[in-house]
């Protein structure tokens, strides 16, 4: 059917194939025919042969080689989507002989224009280094490059790309970093998890601790950082004050919102970035969502019930408000139950110690006898840690001693023997009671520790110890080895304490078996002198046993690793390196050539993570494809001589820029706003609003606008606006909408009429206004209508217009923000958002404090005017 | 990240393929010419195998005559490269794989028998660990719907990615074909096929939102089936979606429908247990808005709520402004096309619970003689007044409870011997005559009377409210003209309400 002419047959037949590949059968010998197929024009024959060459190519190297060339071709077609595929399919068969050509393709790859392409580059990257990792600095070059792509389809693979390829390679991120910090919310989901995990590292590295205030530890004893509270806030108020790196705070900042998130893996990695990163008293705020993914699926809350009860040990704190969230179910899995009881103990103190001890009751009768004993084994914790319980749970456990199943019985007595030995006082009660059952009890662990707790309190109970050794002696052939063991010891305790009752005894069965002890106890001349310290050895007193939790060594694993669930170290696992002792550098994450930030002469410097040398460099390589955008430049007016070339460059970048659509970014003009760094993003940042209606004038009606800065939704020539209306008055408004407009001509998307606006209520609404480019103003009416009466209705026209003056500087809304530095001259491009025209504005920085600032535009109104506010704004700097 | 390590690839020579390996060793990953030199007898078969949990390489030579002394093998020996996910297997309740799937070097499915040795030791298939550790790597599993997903992992991942996507394997599954089961998926192996190939790249996940998916492998239907018969079609889209480049995904260009409508529902449910007494020991509420959203154009959503501060903790589906939520407490969203989870919340635990009906229950089982009695009795408590519909009770029985002779006033009950779960399907709650379940329960012969009683599990809805008490205000759309039809509906359910006895 493969060699038929009919593409419908063919497909019939490739879904054979690989409905044998799914099922595991070698269909390794159709590969001549199948490989024909692989120029088809059927898209669907073609992935189907795809899936067939990636899984058999290795097996029939000489045969694959025949396909290359097709791939070479599809390389180079015009549709992003098939270019991206074929890319996909040449990097995974994995044929040694073609690792040159997959390098060139990896390399043209990665300066496509499409950000689709670019990604499948990135993945390649990392195949083509798992096939031959002599590529290696090749590799790291294009890493580099793809590092500096501003697509958020992109960075979650480079990043990925980059932790197999060079995860050591840390200087590369440097430029970066803050780019990806502020790229992050909108990188996809699996993205987000490489990310934050890769930062996470980074930032260990980067920064200094905020746990430890001034010098009181020792850095390398990162043990204390994890005490209490209470000797926390000592340090605080004793320490210099410690000020985070603002990068540092950049990284918090911008991963809390993905606590939101409904992948659970992003959830957990940002948890573990808090615990890691955060100051203390910030770690707290991922609990509720911790909290909340154990509702998800049962191995979701496997993993994330394993964090928890990683990070309850060193912080009881965190979750003890949402202990009831741990509590049982019968339907849990065994060892969700174990998890979850494994938190509760952690979290027990003196005050919810009752309610927990009173859960417990209630799994102790479970019928799933595992977890039962597990309870009996977190009692005991409990009841070592919390001394004030000790006696109530001994208590409750010897009457467990009762209990039908014997697993139950077995645990409680083990448990109990430990809790004797860390309180030896008078329980000489509870081991005669226990002497009682022992002959109910067949598991051997049990019988070994009734019999070791005779031996050692044997003094406590004089008359029942040699009789359950009586007894024992009875059965001893058929006990097993740890009982046999203590059976032992038990004489030979008593026999040291209480010889008269047991000599016989002795004798009678233990003569043969352990010649070390009899030698020891049986007084004959020649062991005198060992005999002297037999006593001593025998009965010295034991150390109690610690009881604690099975995490307690997890916190050397990352929380959310593979290794922190296996409590191994999983291949390939990264450790997460101590923090610096003196942070490095910070001037590295610094795009700028200079660094000018404090100097309010330059506050123009927009420190955004955003532009950067290499992008203009990057774009001159491709300027070939780039012809149309250049012809643009030379549009522009009143080019000044000496930045001819330079913004030759800035013009190219942005149509580049302007495929990926992802991130319209604003550039902001305006000194009002604050340094900040995350300028980039739209969302950030205040906003400065802009009365528009006061409430005196507009009848208790007010309005207020502000530029939400976003690219508008209705249309892309148009500015978006946010209108807030807030009713002050005492009576509902009704039926708010745009009425009459002036000019007529201007272009305005209304807001849909507000029905009903209650008394001080308020409503924000957007609106797209189409400046076209120009200052003038849009003048519109808000009508509204409210009932004073019913039945009378009065309508008020409301005029206003908006200062388009202010706006005069908003409107550049531009597609690609782009700034490039040299030394001391800072370029900025944008357009309008209308006539997309562009604009381009100059900084030269002259000593003195003085700035040569130069505007070109085609729209000379325009730039008179940005000149004039511009200037104005620098010098209020 | 590769480990430049010698790693345990067995090279095993064999006289003939069922003969035990006569020689083995170590050797390096990456590229290798492996020399050997052995003495073989004339006119036999000699196996070359290099053996990483199942065969990476194998040459069969006949020698008909010849003697072999020396000579080369060249051959790639895989190294220790972290792909995230290397390959997945699909296990049905029996044990079978029924389904593979490589996004790099095949794994020899046998790697899946430590799997197995697990699962055989748990007893119960939601008792295996999901996450495993063999000797060359490492097996993340899911169970759902009676079946289990099993991946195989090389070097340190977090788990939770993998699991994760394990879970989008399985949505995107059940969204495609309606269900997740062996059956459907076989039925339509290659379609499943093509969306693997599609969902990961080389072990990274490449597209996993539903509609992105849908533009590049269509869901099959039987209209499209036809026409693709008929005219030699695909159910293979041949251009980028576009939802892969916008940066949001979740939606694509170019909707169009002639009834533009948007429903919401609201759906609460109740997590509680009650101790013996009837008594909260512990009770919240998690609630879920779910979407069907069929808009045309690119519709900008705004849902806002009467109360939301009842609102405590909430995840979103990622197309809501997560800022606007900050800032003003309303869901602002460009909506995904067709059916969505548009948030998840949790109310505050502060707020009392309303706990809709109350329970009376009796099990005893006698010391003497082998048998039980059981008494329960169902009456409604808080139910804001409205009635409480498909009311259900699951008993997970002690082993020892062969069989159960009861009676009850409504609805009807079952008893499967082999899992030992009782359930009495009660229906509607009729808080005149309310619903009783009594009899007795035999118990094995012999056996010792289970000291432990049962606890029970309640299902149960309640239509037209929303327990919390949460109320939507007002749905707004803008960039669009038409007006849509809007709806939203409420409805409470038991989640884990567990009532101990």
């Amino acid at each position: 059917m493969l060699e038929s002419n009919k593409d419908s047959l063919k497909l019939e037949a490739m879904k054979r194939v690989v409905g044998l590949i799914a099922k595991g059968k070698n269909a390794s010998e159709l590969f001549p025919a199948v490989v024909k197929n692989v120029a088809s024009k059927n898209i669907e024959l073609k992935k189907l042969v795809y899936v067939y060459l990636v899984r058999y190519a290795e097996e029939q190297q000489d045969l694959a080689l025949l396909s290359i060339s097709t791939f070479q071709r599809a390389l180079k077609d015009p549709n992003q989507f098939i270019r991206g595929s074929a890319l996909r399919v040449l990097s995974s068969i994995r044929v040694p002989i073609i690792v040159p050509i997959m390098m060139l393709a990896i390399k043209e790859a990665a300066a496509d224009l499409s950000p689709y392409v670019r990604k499948t580059s990135a993945h390649a990257i990392q195949k083509l280094y798992s096939m031959d990792p002599d590529q290696k600095e090749q590799l790291i070059e294009v890493i580099e490059k793809l590092l500096k792509d501003k697509s958020t389809l992109v960075a979650g693979s480079v990043v990925m790309a980059f932790e197999e390829v060079c995860p050591d390679r840390i200087d590369l991120i440097h430029k970066n970093y803050r780019k990806l910090c502020n790229l992050l919310v909108d990188v996809e989901e699996w993205g987000q998890v490489v990310i934050i995990s890769m930062l996470t590292r980074y930032a260990r590295t980067q920064f200094t601790s905020p746990w430890k205030e001034g010098a009181m530890f020792d850095e390398n004893n990162e043990k204390a950082f994890y005490d209490s509270d209470s000797e926390e806030k000592k340090d605080q108020t004793e320490a210099q004050p410690y000020i985070m790196d603002p990068d540092h705070r950049l990284l918090l900042r911008n991963t809390k919102p993905l606590l939101q998130s409904r992948n659970t893996a992003v959830v957990m990695s940002v948890a573990q970035l808090y615990w890691h990163l955060a100051p203390k008293h910030e770690v707290n705020i991922v609990t509720k969502s911790l909290v909340r993914l154990l509702r998800s699926h049962r191995e979701v809350q496997y993993i994330v019930l394993q964090n928890i009860a990683t990070m309850s040990i060193q912080r009881k704190g965190m979750f003890e408000p949402f202990m009831k969230s741990f509590y049982v179910r019968s339907t849990d899995a065994t060892h969700i139950k174990t998890l979850k009881l494994e938190i509760l103990t952690n979290l027990a103190n003196e005050a919810n110690i009752s309610t927990i001890l009173r859960e417990f009751q209630t799994y102790v009768k479970s019928q799933d006898k595992a977890f039962a004993a597990a309870t009996i084994q977190a009692i005991g914790r409990c009841a070592t840690n919390i001394s004030e319980v000790t006696d109530t749970c001994l208590n409750g456990l010897v009457l467990l001693l009762s209990n039908r199943d014997e697993t139950v019985v077995a645990e409680s007595v083990v448990v109990i023997k430990k809790l004797l030995q860390t309180q030896p006082t008078q329980h000489s009660e509870i081991i005669k009671h226990m002497a009682k059952l022992f002959d109910n009890i067949t598991v051997s662990m049990a019988r070994a520790s009734i019999l070791w707790l005779m031996g050692e309190y044997c003094e406590r109970v004089p008359k029942i110890a040699p009789d359950v050794l009586r007894k024992m002696a009875k059965t001893f052939t058929a006990e097993e080895d740890i009982v046999k063991l203590q059976t032992v010891n038990l004489a030979a305790k008593l026999y040291l304490t209480n010889s008269k009752q047991t000599k016989l005894l002795t004798h009678y069965d233990i003569r043969d078996r352990t010649r070390f002890i009899r030698q020891l106890i049986v007084p004959n001349e020649k062991s005198g002198a060992l005999n002297k310290y037999a006593r001593r050895i025998l009965l010295a007193p034991k150390p109690a046993p610690v009881l604690e939790s099975a995490f307690k060594d997890r916190d050397r694993y990352q929380l959310g690793t593979l290794s922190h669930s296996l409590n191994t170290k999983a291949t390939g696992y990264l450790e997460l390196s101590d923090w610096p002792a003196v942070a490095p550098d910070q001037s590295v994450r610094n795009v700028e050539v200079i660094e000018p930030v404090r100097n309010p002469d330059t506050l123009l410097i927009i420190s955004g993570s955003e532009s950067e040398e290499e992008s203009s460099e990057e774009s001159d390589k491709t300027s070939s494809d780039s012809g149309k955008s250049s012809s643009g430049s030379e549009k522009s007016s009143s080019e000044s001589e000496p930045e001819q070339k330079k913004k030759k460059k800035m013009t190219k970048a942005p149509q580049k820029k302007s495929k990926p659509t992802a991130n319209l970014c604003l550039l902001r003009f305006i000194p009002v706003f604050p340094m900040s760094l995350q300028v980039t993003t739209p969302s950030f940042g205040p906003v400065k609003t802009y009365e528009l209606l006061h409430h005196m004038t507009g009848k208790g009606l007010s309005a207020k606008y502000h530029f939400s800065r976003q690219p508008c939704l209705y249309q892309p020539s148009m500015v978006a606006v946010q209108v807030i209306l807030t009713n002050s008055s005492d009576h509902s408004l009704e039926e708010i909408h745009i009425g009459d407009r002036s000019p007529a001509s201007l272009n305005i998307h209304c807001f849909n009429t507000i029905e009903r606006l209650e008394p001080e209520a308020s409503v924000t609404v957007s609106m797209g206004i189409d400046f076209s480019d120009s200052t003038q103003a849009a003048n519109f009416q808000f009508q509204a209508s409210f009932f004073i009466r019913p039945s009378v209705v009065h309508l008020f026209h409301y005029t206003f217009s908006l200062t388009a003056l202010i706006l005069c500087l908003q409107i550049f809304i531009i597609t690609a923000p782009l700034r490039v530095s040299f030394s001391c001259v800072h370029l900025f491009a944008g357009r309008t958002v209308s006539s997309r025209a562009l604009v381009l504005v100059s900084l030269e920085l002259k000593e003195s404090s003085t700035a040569l600032l130069t505007i070109n535009t085609e729209k000379s109104v325009m730039a008179s005017m940005l000149l004039r506010d511009l200037k104005q704004a620098l010098a209020q700097a | 990240m590769i480990l430049q390590q010698q790693i345990s690839v067995e090279l095993n020579m064999r006289n003939s393929p069922s003969d035990p390996p006569c020689q083995s060793a170590l050797f390096k990953g990456g590229h290798q010419n492996i020399t050997f030199h052995q003495h073989v007898n004339p006119s036999q078969f000699i196996v070359w195998e290099l053996l990483q949990d199942g065969p990476i390489c194998r040459r069969l030579f006949s020698n008909s005559g010849n003697f072999w002394h020396t000579g080369t093998i060249s051959c790639n020996i895989p190294e220790l490269a972290a792909e995230m996910i290397h390959s997945l297997f699909l296990i049905n309740h029996s044990g079978d794989i029924f389904l593979e799937k490589h996004w790099k070097s095949v794994i020899s499915r046998s790697v899946c028998d430590y799997f197995f040795e697990a699962k055989e030791k748990a007893v119960d298939p939601e008792n295996v660990s999901p996450v495993l550790q063999t000797p060359h790597h490492y097996l993340i599993t899911i169970y759902r719907d009676k079946l289990f997903f099993l991946s195989v992992i090389q070097t340190e991942v977090p788990p939770l990615f993998v699991i994760e996507f394990l879970h989008r394997v399985a949505d995107t599954i059940q969204d495609y074909f309606g269900e997740c089961s062996e059956s459907v998926i076989m039925d339509n192996v290659v379609t499943v096929y093509e969306l693997l190939e599609e969902m990961l790249d080389n072990g990274f996940p490449l597209a996993t939102e539903s509609n992105v998916l849908k533009e590049m492998i269509r869901p099959p239907t039987i209209l499209r089936s036809v026409v693709n018969t008929l005219t030699g079609g695909s159910n293979v889209g041949d251009t980028l979606p576009t939802g892969q480049l916008s940066n949001i995904p979740w939606r694509r260009a170019g909707v169009k429908y002639t009834n533009n409508e948007a429903y919401f529902d609201v759906i609460e449910e109740i997590d509680a247990i009650l101790d013996k007494s009837g008594s909260t020991v512990f009770a919240e509420i998690q609630g879920v808005i779910e979407a069907c959203v069929r808009l045309t154009g690119m519709p900008d959503l705004t849902l806002s709520f009467m109360n939301p501060r009842l609102l405590d903790d909430v995840s979103f589906h990622p197309c809501v402004r997560f800022k606007r939520w900050e800032s003003e407490r309303v869901l602002s969203f460009i909506p995904p096309d067709g059916n969505f989870t548009l948030m998840n919340y949790h109310v505050s635990s502060q707020n009392l619970v309303a706990i809709p009906v109350y329970v009376k229950q009796s099990i005893t089982f006698f010391e003497m003689g082998p048998c039980g009695r059981l008494d329960i009795t169902i009456g409604p408590k808080q139910t804001m007044g409205k009635t409480v519909e498909a009311l259900m009770v699951t008993i997970h029985m002690p082993k020892a409870v062969l069989s159960a002779n009861l009676t009850p006033t409504q609805g009807n009950y079952t008893y499967d011997l082999a899992t030992k779960v009782l359930v009495w399907d009660i229906g509607k709650l009729n808080p005149q005559k309310l619903p009783n379940l009594r009899g007795s329960l035999s118990l094995q012969a012999g056996a010792p009377k289970p000291e432990d009683n049962p606890s029970l599990n309640i299902d149960l809805k309640i239509q037209q409210v929303a327990i919390s008490g949460l109320k939507v205000s007002r749905l707004d759309m803008y960039g669009e003209k038409y007006k849509p039809f809007k709806g939203v509906k409420y409805l409470t359910k038991a989640g884990k309400f567990q009532v101990r006895t």
